[in-house]
């Protein structure tokens, strides 16, 4: 039953998210058009979901404030949330790997120096320093993706610092140091590709947090700008409109906590899969 | 032990510092600065800089950040730039707002969450199953999206629940029990915002916490010696399982603060947050220096707190003797 249920959890994250990706990489094919283009806004702005317009074009999820389609600023908006989550991950994952292994595998005043560095930014509040760096420059998504990268790298230095310190005394690793091998090709092909089976599992869990924080910083106008359609400003266009036409903000909404919630089983399905010890060092704790 | 808890106020007390001087180099880095939002674009250049002498910020940002410092220390802190109002009353009105809505919420999603993360971790498969799926999705909602959703029900359809501030606008009338109740009528949407956020987290943390230790050996044995699986769950498992939740106590305060300013902008909720959000916007820079270090010393010492009730629980950290 506990298998079965796990091969569900993996099979509707999987399904969920490629779904979402097939949708927004075919987002000119799915939907009508440019999600930006002006539109007739007396004619069509706020029709309900299920509609047809005057020209005789139907809006299967209603049209916003401006007449556009929601479902295609949606299709269109996945492109950028995704498109968002997964590099902003990648950076963090690219800091978090270099920092936690030279941590991990250096002793004395460089593993005490990263360590201080990471417990450091792991206590800033990040919202704060995300409104902080987001003021910073014009906002955009290039930006926005920098910014949660720059701020989502400790949990992943962390977990990758734990994981090398105790394969630097395993057997194989002291093995190979004793062959010849210099200590920096050690750490890199022997230590380093056996120690990231917890790092897939926070990178799962990381996209969905960090499409999330997208969403937020967005919905906050500091994220990515209009017109260019982004989940989180669309929640935040529909949210003076929530008594005539409540499907502007619902629809961004439902899509964000449906991929959200396709991330974290991903993640916990893999997590069982592959490390059942290292359960609650990844989950939960980022904030 | 005293000699721990000493190292462990010190590098606290490092953090902090490191929080406001951090976040004073990048606020002087933005873009933008509160004298051309004050006298917006109609102002003379002669105008701007005599307005930015009279501030002070025509000196080396260096010498800003010690005068500050030295300031704030005395307890100085300032007078808004947009606003005009001293930051200290800014502020006094807003901590208490904030600690009311976070430390409420977090009482109540830890009550909560302790209570399904346990039924999920001794429940048969099934309703484990439907549990989890709950919490994973209450855990996922974005908290202002969340808000805005109750709002639609409760204040637009319902018609029931008040949608924006702490207070109405006859609270001045109102007295006693009236007056309590209007408070927590604004009170409720943020707080079940919030609320429903943080069980979805705290279960799912119980509820894994909850089996690791149920695969502990001495689990076995107290099972082995014939207790009943209540006292074994009771006695054994729920206590031991409480060590790595109080910890995370500590460590979610920077996430439950993070939702918090979210919530706070949505619900119009007057706490440091929405404050915060607002200086910053303003480029109001004696707000965002206080509001910022008093946000990151509440943070900070929840976290301390929070590892004094893990050593206080469990004798192993007490006396020093946990695994690195």
């Amino acid at each position: 039953m506990r298998r079965l249920l796990r091969d569900r959890r993996a099979a509707f994250g999987t399904a969920v998210l490629a779904s979402v990706v097939v949708a927004a990489l075919a987002a000119p094919l799915v939907t009508r058009g440019d999600p930006a283009a002006p539109r007739d806004i007396v004619a069509t702005r706020f029709l309900p979901p299920f509609s047809t317009d005057v020209d005789g074009t139907f809006h299967p999820l209603g049209t916003d404030r401006l007449g556009q389609d929601v479902w295609t600023r949606l299709v269109y908006g996945a492109r950028i949330s995704l498109g968002v989550g997964v590099l902003a991950v990648i950076i963090s994952l690219a800091i978090g790997i270099v920092v936690g292994a030279v941590a991990g595998y250096r002793r004395g005043p460089v593993r005490i120096a990263l360590l201080g560095l990471t417990d450091f930014a792991l206590a800033l509040p990040r919202v704060v320093l995300l409104l902080l760096l987001a003021a910073l420059w014009h906002p955009s998504a290039a930006l926005v993706i920098v910014v949660l990268g720059l701020t989502g790298w400790m949990s992943v230095a962390r977990l990758v610092q734990g994981e090398v310190r105790a394969l630097a005394v395993r057997p194989f690793a002291e093995g190979a140091l004793a062959l010849g091998v210099s200590p920096g090709r050690v750490l890199w092909r022997h230590i380093l590709p056996n120690a990231l089976t917890p790092v897939i599992v926070a990178g799962a869990l990381g996209v969905g947090n960090a499409i999330g924080l997208e969403a937020a910083l967005s919905f906050l106008g500091l994220g990515v700008q209009p017109p260019t359609p982004s989940w989180g400003s669309m929640i935040a266009s529909g949210r003076d409109t929530l008594v005539n036409a409540p499907w502007v903000a619902a629809a961004p909404g439902l899509a964000l906590v449906l991929v959200v919630v396709a991330c974290t089983m991903v993640g916990d399905a893999l997590q069982d899969a592959l490390n059942p010890a290292a359960r609650h060092e990844a989950k939960g704790l980022s904030g | 032990m005293v000699a721990g808890l000493v190292r462990r106020v010190v590098a606290c007390l490092a953090v902090v510092a490191g929080v406001v001087t951090l976040t004073f180099v990048l606020l002087r880095l933005a873009p933008g600065d509160p004298v051309e939002q004050l006298l917006g674009p109609a102002a003379t250049p002669a105008q701007v800089s005599a307005a930015r002498h009279a501030l002070g910020l025509d000196r080396p940002v260096a010498a800003q950040y010690v005068a500050w410092l030295g300031r704030f220390a005395r307890g100085d802190w300032g007078t808004s730039i947009a606003t005009g109002r001293p930051v200290r009353a800014l502020l006094g009105e807003a901590v208490p707002a904030t600690l009311e809505l976070v430390g409420l919420s977090l009482a109540l999603s830890y009550l909560l969450g302790l209570t399904v993360g346990a039924i999920q971790a001794t429940a048969r498969p099934r309703l484990d199953a439907v549990l989890s799926v709950t919490t994973v999705t209450l855990f996922a909602l974005p908290g202002y999206w969340l808000g805005l959703m109750l709002v639609m029900v409760f204040t637009y359809w319902a018609g029931v629940l008040p949608a924006f501030g702490a207070s109405g606008l006859d609270t001045d009338l109102l007295s006693g029990w009236a007056r309590l109740g209007d408070r927590l009528r604004h009170l409720a949407l943020p707080l079940a915002t919030l609320t429903l956020i943080g069980i979805g987290g705290t279960a799912r943390f119980v509820r894994g916490a909850m089996l690791d230790v149920k695969r502990e050996p001495f689990v076995r044995t107290a099972e082995a010696k014939g207790l009943s699986p209540t006292r074994v769950v009771r006695r054994h498992v729920a206590r031991n399982a409480l060590i790595p939740v109080v910890t995370l106590l500590g460590l979610s305060l920077p996430a439950l603060f993070s939702g918090a300013v979210l919530v706070e902008a949505v619900f119009a909720w007057p706490g440091v947050g929405r404050k915060l959000v607002e200086a910053v916007r303003a480029r109001d820079y004696p707000v965002v220096m206080a509001a910022t270090t008093v946000s990151a010393f509440l943070v900070i010492a929840g976290n301390l707190l929070a590892d004094f009730a893990a050593a206080w629980i469990d004798p192993r950290i007490r006396h020093g003797k946990r695994s690195p």
